[in-house]
């Protein structure tokens, strides 16, 4: 029993001596890329740099390997002047691309990172004609050229060069919300409401609820909804239905809007119900 | 090993005996060889490494997309990988990846166990016919008996986990029932297959004991070991398919057929990974039952046995041990190959630090290891001759052990930042980065196989004429190796790009590997016919044994955080790039959590491997006839 004892107690000791240098060590969480919401068409074009900023270094994961020498393994975007450098590279006979200016070339190098590999940074065994670097608008990284496009202004900015991307048109900026969605569903969406009453007949808001009265259909009517609910009670009842259910109804409300809808229709219903007083 | 062999030598095998052995080894090459040729015809990069969507069968042209028509798409529709939204995934109230964390890892656990033992008994058993010791023969069936229990604890964690992710992450694991189908079947008929082998190669030790028909006996155990490895590289293709999955496309859908599925760019370095790994493991478990029993007795002779069997084990096991960063190596290689984001989530990403406290638990095996092997020279009377370079093998090793725990970027207050004029330390940071690394790993096991090497020599005397010169020769070769190590680590470290760096580490695990082969091939060619010096088994302190504790625990611990970083790399990904993880969980822990967690599987498994010596330990036990009229 004693010799149990003793080996037991050592190895927990040990054990624990282990689980120690782990809290000795930072501690840091690896959060899941989180889906942020951006207004496109309210952009400005600082607002627009400073996404490109945070796409470089969060979601686009660019920093994991463009790092200052000696500890990048490829070169260091953020400390090189990238607009002087691309003329250089367009020009350089080694390049394959059909880039015409800077901006071009860095999209292109984003995408198809193969039509120009920097000098000692190919794959091995390639003779720099392939490079490591993975294509950004595939998976896992999945950068859309909407997002692409405030990188490279990013760029440019960053050493105080002419930013020649343009903001994002409000086309644009709906067309994304309609694939996104086509994305995340794998059913073709129609496009973004533009009214409010588009989006009720969308959603089919007016089925179950009645507008202009208080009749009760599926669900209760909302002539009055604005006196009951604050505009965050109107927001979850819609993103999150089965959180609380008005009394005396079962629940029947679907529960997959905050999928659906865009984040400016919900606004436009949720801004539309306040008003119902 | 056999320098070990007790003064009793055994007769010579009978002709019969010698002509079974060589039909048996002959038919194992053949094995081996035919497995050898066809893994290196499968091996070339293009057929490895396989991009999603871009299945290619072996021998024919790469298939080409097309655009299918509306019969087509009619007929086969492919069924993309889902996309479980938050409220998919039940919540019972506790982490759903903690519950599966717990079950995997102990089902991990004790499935390399029951996968190790039987190949560390095979070796043994063998030994023992080689030899003509009949110890080695008990040792091993001692040791089957048990860990016999140790089948049906795999198994119960087994189904705990499989019950547990088809309840916590249906859509997940209705994904990969879909993709690998009829697979998991084969994996199910498998374990009939297993539990044949493992009852008749376990009952039937004794009725297969001498002769022809212990070969009948090694080939049980060799079909045991090949359906238990059979049964470990399924079971290996579904983490490799999660961590970079083949024979899908983007979305997932299947595209190829279930060989492509299996066949990912990280199957076989983890394979090979697992395999090195699993004999390690099971000869240090083995060691920790020997380390036990030999501090629970004083009857000289049970000394004398359990000694030898801990020597023994933990000798099978650092010799394993020793190849398995090159293993490491090697898949780190192939994730690097896979994607570049991966390699460096784990290496150079948040994960980093993790890789300090691994330098931590493989300093602590290598250092006890040696120890064990510094104390085991009492044993003998020969070893005075070395004794003297122990102090200097000792030095190596702690001063590499500090090297490779000294991190980069040092944790600093912002008042510090300033005073050292960085987060980099301009002496300490230099030995942060990889090469340093890699000059210290490399040299450890360089100097561990030293001590092996002196251990070994250290009870006899050659007798061969050469002897002189083959230590001349054993000199520099350490010499040269030593410095072709440290020189490519300074110079393509720290003088030249990356891609250099990398490929340098080739050259150095080369030179390690260059001493370590030389030296077996040069001591078993200076020793033969030595004249033996006395061992005295059971003539060892009983503080060596606790380095036999140290092992199994370091190790154990140390599976448990490799499956953290490997579990990590997929970062928010349930299947990488085509299925994605929306649990609440889908974010990589704190290191400190992960450490709570691994401490929290090695003590429920010392727990569980303590009830399973235990149990085996009853049925040996008799309660003695109570006298009559007594109590019962």
């Amino acid at each position: 029993m004693k010799v149990l004892l003793k080996t037991l107690g050592f190895s927990l000791a040990l054990t624990l001596l282990f689980t120690f240098v782990t809290y000795l060590l930072p501690q840091v969480e690896g959060e899941a890329p989180v889906e942020k919401e951006v207004d496109l068409s309210s952009l400005t074009m600082d607002d627009f740099i400073t996404l490109g900023e945070d796409l470089f270094n969060n979601k686009g994961t660019c920093t994991l390997s463009h790092k200052p020498a000696p500890l990048g393994r490829a070169p260091d975007i953020q400390g090189t002047d990238m607009i002087a450098l691309s003329d250089e590279r367009l020009a350089d006979e080694r390049y394959q691309g059909e880039a015409k200016d800077a901006a071009g070339y860095m999209l292109e190098s984003m995408i198809d990172p193969s039509r120009y590999v920097v000098a000692t940074w190919g794959k091995k065994g390639t003779s720099d004609s392939e490079s490591p670097m993975p294509a950004i608008d595939k998976p896992p990284i999945k950068l859309s050229t909407i997002e692409m496009d405030p990188i490279i202004a990013y760029l440019q900015a960053k050493d105080v060069n002419d930013v020649t991307v343009a903001l994002p048109s409000p086309e644009d900026a709906a067309s994304v919300a309609s694939t996104d969605q086509k994305a995340s569903d794998g059913t073709t969406l129609q496009a973004p409401a533009a009214t409010v009453e588009e989006a009720l007949g969308k959603y089919a808001g007016n089925a179950c609820h009645a507008m202009d009265s208080s009749d009760t259909r599926v669900g209760a009517g909302l002539v009055d909804v604005g006196t009951r609910l604050s505009k965050e009670d109107i927001r979850q009842s819609i993103v999150d239905p089965n959180a609380v259910i008005a009394e005396g109804f079962a629940a029947a409300m679907p529960a997959d809007f905050a999928a659906k809808m865009t984040v400016k229709e919900l606004d436009m219903i949720v801004a539309y119900l306040l008003e119902k007083k | 090993m056999n320098d070990k062999r007790p003064s009793n030598q055994p007769e010579r095998p009978s002709t019969q005996i010698r002509w079974g052995r060589r039909l048996w080894i002959a038919l194992s090459m053949l094995l081996l060889v035919y497995g050898l040729v066809q893994a290196v015809e499968e091996s070339t990069t293009l057929n490895r490494i396989t991009p999603i969507g871009m299945v290619q069968v072996a021998g024919e042209p790469l298939i080409t997309k097309t655009t299918p028509d509306i019969a087509d798409v009619d007929t086969a529709e492919p069924i993309a990988a889902p996309r479980p939204s938050r409220s998919d995934y039940p919540n019972i109230g506790v982490s759903s990846r903690a519950i599966v964390w717990i079950l995997a890892q102990l089902h991990l656990f004790f499935a390399a166990l029951v996968l190790a033992v039987p190949l560390f008994l095979l070796t043994i058993e063998l030994l023992g016919v080689y030899t003509g010791d009949e110890r080695y023969d008990n040792m091993a069936y001692e040791f089957m008996k048990i860990s016999l229990t140790g089948f049906s604890i795999t198994a119960i964690f087994g189904g705990s986990l499989a019950l547990a992710l088809f309840v916590l992450y249906p859509d997940f694991m209705g994904y990969m029932m879909h993709v690998f189908g009829v697979q998991v079947l084969v994996y199910a008929i498998l374990f009939f297959l297993e539990s044949f082998f493992l009852y008749t190669y376990y009952y039937g030790w004794n009725a297969f004991r001498y002769g022809n028909l212990k070969w009948v006996h090694l080939s049980l155990g060799l079909m045991l070991n090949a359906s238990g490895l059979t049964i470990m590289v399924l079971a290996n293709s579904w983490a490799t398919f999660m961590m970079a999955p083949s024979g899908v496309n983007e979305v997932g859908a299947v595209v190829g057929n279930i060989w492509e599925i299996m066949k990912g760019p990280l199957w076989n370095p983890i394979n090979l990974h697992r395999f090195i790994a699993n004999i390690a493991f099971g000869g240090t478990v083995v060691g920790a039952y020997a380390a036990f029993k030999f501090l629970s007795t004083n009857d000289p002779d049970r000394r004398a046995h359990y000694d030898w069997m801990g020597y023994t084990s933990n000798f099978i096991a650092i010799l394993a041990f020793l190849p398995l960063p090159f293993a490491g190596y090697w898949l780190m290689a192939e994730i690097y190959a896979y994607s570049q984001q991966m390699g460096i989530t784990a290496m150079g990403g948040i994960l980093a630090w993790l890789f300090i406290v691994q330098a931590v638990l493989i300093g602590t095996i290598l250092l006890a290891g040696n120890f064990y092997l510094w104390a085991g020279m009492s044993r003998t009377d020969g070893s005075d001759r070395y004794k003297g370079l122990i102090k200097y093998i000792a030095a190596v090793l702690v001063v590499c052990f500090l090297i490779w725990v000294t991190p980069h970027t040092l944790i600093l207050s912002a008042s510090e930042i300033s005073l050292l004029g960085g987060s980099y330390h301009h002496i300490l940071g230099p030995l942060g980065i990889m090469p340093a690394k890699n000059v210290a790993v490399n040299l450890m096991l360089v100097a561990t196989f030293l001590s092996f090497q002196l251990y070994r020599r250290s009870d006899k005397v050659a007798t061969v004429s050469w002897a002189p010169m083959g230590n001349a020769l054993m000199v520099p070769i350490y010499v040269v190796a030593i410095v072709n190590i440290i020189f490519l680590g300074v110079y393509y470290g720290y003088f030249t790009n990356t891609v250099y760096k990398v490929g340098s580490s080739v050259a150095q695990v080369a030179s390690t590997l260059v001493v370590i082969i030389a030296g077996i091939i040069l001591d078993t060619l200076m020793f033969r016919n030595a004249k033996t010096l006395p061992s005295h088994w059971g003539r060892i302190p009983d503080r060596a044994q606790y380095a036999l504790f140290a092992l199994p625990i370091a190790f154990t611990w140390l599976m448990g955080l490799m499956g953290y970083v490997r579990s990590s790399v997929k970062t928010h990904w349930h299947v990488y790039t085509v299925m994605k993880d929306n649990s609440p969980d889908n974010y990589i822990p704190t290191i400190a959590y992960a450490g709570n967690m691994i401490t929290i599987v090695t003590v429920l498994f010392l727990l569980c491997v303590l009830f399973m010596f235990w149990v085996a330990n009853l049925s040996s036990t008799r309660q003695a006839k109570p006298a009559a009229g007594g109590a019962v």
